[in-house]
């Protein structure tokens, strides 16, 4: 078995060249191949690549889509964001850990099915929604989940599952998933008619100069969230010193409540594909890597199938276009589970094999990215908007949006909503009209941006979504009134807490420590300094965390002080000075009372 | 009753090393009682208080329930409550017991330790010993505390600007290398 074990695997290692920057093929594979990396499979590993054992652990500890203990032949992992709450999941959780007789986290006594919870997989328009293996099954309810269940215990092949294929190239023969679209509104820029090849032609003429100009004109933000300049983005990474430059497209698509970027992937490809040859022709002397979640590993036959096609057709590869000289090809690097990996520098670490880490900024990646190298990381759509304004030019693209945030963005758009789905709306639009427009009757919060922004409230509904004010990677999610704001708080707060990958202090003990405040003041047991000390130590947490998870965690927290504050103060009261009402002198006594076999005279 | 602010000491669960380092600040302690009366406090002996303070000076962890009732009884005694100490503020070294159960503790410290002579076989147990709690708790973690000084003790300099901040109102800065400690 041993011997078996360490066969396989240094086939595995051999395959990817014994390269320690392929870490994460390597484990990926290994895990699917026997359900786990286990010791003896991380010594081999660590012996083919010239490596330390920890190295492999430190990889294979950090991402939830790995193990080191086996887990069931098949692994069901039901998606548990609040939309999922919002829709059935505790329900559909309750049926499937009865019909598997385990409990959330177990694995079947036959060591068959391995039943867990992830956070958010990208299906919040048609929650409740779970991975089994790599198989999506979505708008879950407990009969379906229970007959799933039989189903897959008669045969343990979750692609038997799929009865019935989503519209689009769901239904192609190398995706084949029940996923659906769900595009409701196209505008002009990401869902209009593109021509493979027409964006690169155009950037030739230009030259690279004249393709970053094009783009700098543009005014295209980088549509991840941050909204950094791409054309000053691309222009640092050309004049950034180094031989060999990379070209890498963040499809780690992880904030709760975003799913634009699954659909851009299945229906738009090669408007992104595109897009990074153009990035990499203006970066000069580039190489492509896209870095898709794990959770969307239901694309990737897809995906790597449309590069393949691209290369037959000369768009990808070697003299694209026929140019010498211009060679640029794309590789898929696969996640495995961690929103951190979302972070650009986190992404980056993972491409490279390592742990997902955030890495100190300065140096930026343009300057110092991906192996050392130059790197132009960016999102997606931004990619996709890239080749349209090749084709249509910086003018035409920069007349839409509003005034300093030019262009559409793509939202996903979910929660309490009738048309929860993929809209593509000029920047600039109010939150009320995505409210009227996804026909969300009786929306009384809303979070904008996802987890990782203050959650708002009607007063703030006629706010514009744009960089100057209702930022958003994508995420819309809409609540009703009769949500509980504190639950949804507390929810994300768990969320990130969970993610947080632990490095720096403030944002692995902060959080813990914030969430012991909230906790206290939901039990009724605070007093109006602790709303107080939750606002600090949320300011404190934001000024001294390293990277942006950190920087954004207390949001939710936050967002709920600040826009739903009667909530909180409503549940403290001044209270005279005395014992904390969360300290229970007679339950710390119990073992002494028990042991003396008397009782405290002070309870 | 003078018109002098009035200060209340106690350890408890701590080794008095924070009081002396109070007794540290030397010759400034004639300063001191030009500003302030001790109420209750080793130093004076007074076993409970005279009247209400304006400062409480806490030294060590709760590890039993008189504890509790002392740092109850300062809580509502004093008008600013302030932990003095790491004890006081992260447990300290009588904190080392809490990830074992209170009957270990008991039974390896009076029953099966190396050199213990214990024929009866009992544990003490007077009515007058107050029983322990399951762990140490943190003052903060009893009571609501308005200031922390941290230190293993803390420099008397550090405890006098506080008192002396305390007592005239004005913003303490904290001080670089008294907050360093390697």
């Amino acid at each position: 078995m041993k011997q078996a074990t360490a066969k396989v695997t240094g086939e595995i290692c051999r395959k990817f060249g014994n390269d320690r920057t392929r870490m994460m093929d390597i484990v990926l594979e290994v895990q699917a191949r026997f359900g786990c990396v286990s010791p003896d499979a991380m010594e081999e590993i660590a012996r083919a690549l010239g490596t330390h054992r920890v190295e492999v652990e430190s990889v294979v500890t950090f991402y939830a889509f790995l193990s080191v203990k086996p887990q069931g032949r098949v692994v069901i992992r039901l998606c548990s964001d609040i939309v999922d709450w919002m829709k059935g999941y505790e329900e559909v959780a309750v049926a499937m850990a009865k019909e598997l007789g385990v409990t959330m986290g177990e694995t079947t006594a036959d060591g068959a099915i391995t039943l867990t919870r992830t956070p958010c997989i990208g299906m919040s328009d048609q929650a409740p929604a779970a991975l089994i293996d790599d198989v999506v099954v979505t708008h879950l309810t407990p009969d379906r989940a229970r007959q799933l269940v039989r189903d897959l215990r008669r045969h343990l092949d979750p692609h038997q599952l799929v009865t019935m294929v989503g519209d689009g190239n769901n239904a192609h023969p190398l995706v084949r998933s029940m996923v659906r679209n769900n595009i409701r509104h196209r505008g002009a820029v990401l869902f209009a008619d593109f021509v493979p090849g027409s964006g690169l032609r155009r950037a030739l003429e230009l030259g690279p100069e004249g393709v970053i100009r094009e783009m700098k004109e543009s005014r295209l933000r980088g549509r991840g969230g941050a909204g950094f300049p791409a054309g000053m983005k691309w222009e640092m990474a050309r004049n950034a010193p180094g031989e060999r430059r990379y070209i890498l497209c963040n499809a780690d698509e992880g904030e709760p409540g975003t799913f634009k970027d699954r659909v851009l992937l299945t229906e738009r490809t090669d408007l992104l594909l595109e897009g990074m040859a153009i990035a990499g022709y203006a970066a000069g002397n580039a190489t492509g890597i896209i870095y898709l979640r794990g959770e969307y590993r239901y694309l990737l036959p897809f995906l790597t199938n449309a590069i393949e096609q691209r290369r037959e057709r000369g768009l990808l590869g070697r003299n694209l276009l026929g140019r010498k000289d211009f060679n640029f090809d794309v590789r898929i690097q696969l996640g495995a589970g961690a929103y951190i990996c979302g972070e650009e520098t986190a992404l980056i670490s993972s491409c490279e094999g390592l742990r997902g880490d955030p890495r100190n900024r300065p140096p930026f990646p343009p300057q110092h990215g991906y192996l050392g190298c130059p790197t132009i990381v960016n999102n997606v759509e931004t990619f996709c908007c890239a080749s349209r304004i090749l084709v249509e030019g910086a003018p035409w693209f920069a007349a839409m949006g509003s005034s300093r945030t030019t262009g559409t963005k793509v939202l996903s758009i979910s929660g309490d909503c009738r048309k929860p789905g993929v809209y593509e709306v000029p920047f600039g639009i109010t939150a009320r009209e995505l409210i009227e427009m996804a026909e969300a009757d009786n929306a009384g919060s809303m979070l904008i941006g996802g987890p990782c922004r203050r959650m708002i409230g009607p007063e703030r509904f006629e706010g514009r979504i744009c960089y100057d004010d209702l930022a958003t990677g994508g995420a819309i999610m809409i609540f009703n009134r009769a949500r509980n704001k504190l639950e949804i708080a507390e929810h994300y707060l768990d969320f990130f807490i969970e993610e947080s990958c632990g490095h720096c202090t403030p944002c692995r003990v902060g959080l813990i420590l914030l969430k012991k405040a909230v906790h206290k003041v939901v039990a009724g047991a605070g007093e109006p300094s602790d709303l107080a000390g939750m606002r600090d130590l949320s300011n404190f947490i934001i000024r001294t965390s390293r990277c942006g998870l950190g920087q954004a965690a207390p949001n939710p927290v936050l967002g709920a002080l600040e826009n739903f504050g009667d909530l909180y103060s409503g549940l403290v009261t001044e209270r005279k000075p005395g014992l904390l009402p969360e300290f229970d002198l007679s339950k710390a006594v119990v073992d002494a009372e028990l042991r003396a076999g008397r009782q405290s005279k002070y309870v | 009753m003078s018109s002098k602010a009035r200060i209340a000491t106690v350890s408890l669960a701590g080794c008095f090393g924070c009081h002396m380092s109070i007794l540290d600040i030397d010759q400034r302690i004639l300063q001191l009682a030009d500003l302030v009366e001790f109420d209750r406090s080793p130093i004076n002996d007074y076993k409970d208080f005279q009247g209400r303070c304006a400062v409480g000076i806490v030294e060590g962890g709760c590890c039993n329930e008189e504890n509790v009732h002392v740092l109850e009884r300062f809580r509502r005694q004093c008008d600013v409550l302030v932990s003095l100490g790491d004890c006081a503020i992260n447990g300290g070294i009588p904190a080392m017991r809490n990830n074992i159960p209170l009957r270990e503790c008991l039974e390896d410290a009076y029953l099966k330790s190396p050199g213990v002579y214990n024929p009866a076989g009992t544990v003490p147990n007077d009515p007058e010993l107050p029983l322990l709690l399951n762990r140490l708790y943190p003052c903060h973690e009893v009571v609501r505390i308005d200031h922390f000084i941290p230190g293993c003790p803390p420099p008397a300099d550090a405890i006098w600007d506080a008192l002396v901040g305390l007592l005239t109102g004005k913003p303490v800065a904290p001080v670089y290398n008294r907050l360093k400690y390697d």
